[in-house]
């Protein structure tokens, strides 16, 4: 059977008009049909106590360690603040080259840094950090070009500063990797 | 293209060593993990890495000491330390040895982000600055001083690093070699190139006139010292002093020299006034200086005085890979001069060229290339052009003093013993000419 889906799987709850508007997101930049599944393990497993946050490593390990049999690439989608032990947090994280990564809507919100809730804004940004997680699993690394999805952004507001699709050198490279696998 | 910059992590946490790779790995950057001190040390001597993140506290080797054997082994290495326990303490010793920077576990994303940024700004800043440097020989340089070679590299490499200083220095090669445009190169790309570089030929000198040659004269101070007359050392204040055939001066010129060289204070012959002069001296010798000291021909102060620096320049055979840039450069030089279009040379012709020998060294092939432009068809430089085959049945076997012998007599010969003529084709002065017809001990075949 051959790998053709991108899996989106959601850990926790989500709105739909988000899963479904990430999806069609993804769809759209890589070329592939992408599932919406729901996935569950205890989260308290993965808890730091000392720093209330949630093991970004140990959560990555195990969503990569899920049969998804169809699944070409899989992202897991989580709604915790998501950290990695050398870091104070992370928005998402994947193994390069990989088939698996993971995004967290968690510090993506206004209304975490005070200011009113834009559903919009989030959802964009949203859209560009499991875009940007996808683009690692297919090996692409940092992008120097500001307005790439695969720029590194280490605040919010520098995934403001992208848009949510690779810039043509990046493409380039995606498209190299798709002729490599083929 | 910019090139990878690698990174080595070390520390004991797997998890911090993963956490840290992942990063680095995604933002295109070279990544090895090592579990401790140990372990990183080994992997440093078979590679090479930009940066070095390391944990302070492991088990074993800390992460200080690491830092201390690091730096013994790579100095230039950036090494950032990182620690989940910060004090001022170790971060004062952190840095006071060396480290980069230092950080406490865990970090902001972007504080991560900016430290790897300016530790890679840092590094392409001195990369940036060493081709600039390069690029700055390359640009100071007298023109003359032409190779491509290690060898050649190696002596530029050489000037360029004593020519900010003041120390002494000794050029040691061969004849014809270019022992003196390496003096040049030194004095050009010093801080005194603004000021005079005096050259001095000692060896075609007797005592008494180099010792007014070197210090000057005041007005009759012997028979037709008509008027006072600067020395070379007055002349050369605040530039440099090239002092060639170091080894030939006199023993009693060995002391004066020193007494200068240790006081930059000297009186003119027959004055009584002493006068100071700011100098560098430079010398050359195609002599053993050291094994004349052994033999006591050379004051070992006087040589331990000059020899500060000592620049060797390899025998046009040990860099055969330069002739071909030579010959393109004489080809130009003498095609210019002689008011002449461009010339080229028959692969074959340069072949032979670069099979040669070249007891004569540069100056040789330099007179070789001249000769064959005269005497050439003024289109292509053919072998037969060039006297390789008769020089090279002379050169066999024989020492560079009978190359040389042989050499000047048949130019001498050629000129029917014209002095003028005979210097002028040699490039050397009429008195160079005569001291080295007295030395070979040459007559014209009819005095014989």
């Amino acid at each position: 059977m051959s790998l053709q889906n991108i899996t989106l799987v959601s850990f926790g709850y989500f709105e739909k008009d988000i899963l479904e508007k990430t999806a069609e997101a993804v769809a759209t930049e890589f070329h592939y049909p992408v599932s919406i599944r729901e996935g569950h393990i205890d989260l308290s497993e993965f808890y730091d106590s000392s720093r209330r946050q949630y093991n970004g490593n140990l959560l990555l390990k195990q969503v990569s360690s899920m049969p998804f049999s169809d699944s070409l690439k899989t992202i897991g989608i989580f709604n915790v603040d998501l950290f990695v032990p050398i870091l104070t947090f992370i928005f998402g994280q994947a193994f390069l080259g990989g088939h698996a990564g993971i995004a967290s809507l968690y510090r993506l919100g206004n209304e975490r840094y005070g200011i009113p809730k834009d559903s919009e804004l989030t959802l964009d940004r949203f859209r560009k950090e499991v875009i940007h997680e996808l683009g690692h699993t297919f090996g692409l690394i940092h992008c120097v070009n500001p307005a790439c999805v695969m720029r590194s952004s280490t605040y919010v507001e520098d995934i403001d500063q992208k848009e949510a699709h690779l810039c043509s050198r990046c493409r380039a490279e995606l498209e190299k990797s798709f002729s490599r696998k083929s | 293209m910019a090139r990878k910059i690698s990174i080595l992590i070390v520390d004991d946490e797997e998890s911090v060593r993963d956490s840290l790779y992942n990063w680095f790995i995604e933002d295109g950057f070279r990544v090895e993990c090592a579990e401790n001190a140990k372990r990183a040390l080994t992997i440093l001597e078979s590679d090479q890495f930009d940066i070095i993140l390391a944990d302070i506290k492991m088990p074993g080797m800390d992460g200080l000491e690491m830092l201390r054997r690091i730096k013994s082994l790579k100095n230039d290495s950036i090494v950032i330390v990182m620690t989940a326990f910060a004090t001022v303490d170790t971060a004062v010793k952190a840095l006071k040895d060396g480290a980069y920077d230092y950080v406490t576990k865990p970090f902001d994303p972007d504080d991560l982000t900016h430290l790897i940024r300016n530790a890679t700004r840092q590094i392409s800043l001195a990369e940036e600055n060493e081709s600039l440097r390069e690029k700055v020989i390359s640009l100071e340089n007298v023109e003359d001083l032409i190779g491509n070679s290690e060898a050649m590299k190696n002596v530029l490499r050489e000037v360029e690093s004593v020519a900010q200083t003041n120390s002494s220095v000794i050029i040691t090669g061969e004849s014809g070699t270019g022992k003196e445009l390496v003096a040049r190169a030194i004095h050009a790309n010093s801080p005194r190139k603004f000021f005079p570089f005096v050259s001095v030929h000692c060896g075609a000198l007797t005592e008494s006139l180099l010792e007014s040659e070197l210090f000057g004269h005041e007005k009759g101070a012997f028979t037709g010292a008509m008027y006072n007359r600067k020395g070379r050392f007055e002349m050369a204040d605040s530039g440099s002093i090239f002092l060639d055939e170091i080894a030939t001066i006199s023993v009693k010129m060995q002391v004066e020299l020193l007494r200068v060289l240790e006081s930059k204070t000297f009186m003119r012959v027959g004055g009584n006034k002493e006068i100071s002069s700011d100098f560098r001296v430079i010398c050359a010798t195609n002599k053993d200086l050291k094994s004349m000291v052994e033999k006591g021909t050379f004051r070992e102060d006087l040589y331990y005085r000059l020899n500060v620096v000592n620049i060797q320049i390899p025998p046009l055979r040990d860099r055969k890979e330069d002739i071909p840039l030579l010959v393109d450069y004489f080809i130009k030089k003498y095609c210019t001069s002689m008011n002449r279009p461009s010339v080229s040379i028959d692969p074959g012709a340069l072949k032979r060229l670069q099979e040669f020998n070249f007891p004569g060294n540069i100056r040789e092939l330099e007179n070789m290339i001249e000769r064959a432009i005269v005497v050439g068809n003024g289109k292509k430089i053919s072998l037969k052009d060039l006297p390789l085959e008769k020089t090279m049945v002379t050169s066999s076997a024989e020492s560079l003093d009978d190359f040389e012998k042989a050499f000047i007599l048949q130019i001498l010969n050629k000129y029917s013993w014209n002095i003028s003529r005979t210097a002028r084709a040699l490039k050397v002065d009429r008195v160079t000419l005569y001291h080295k017809i007295k030395k070979y001990n040459l007559k014209q075949a009819d005095q014989q």
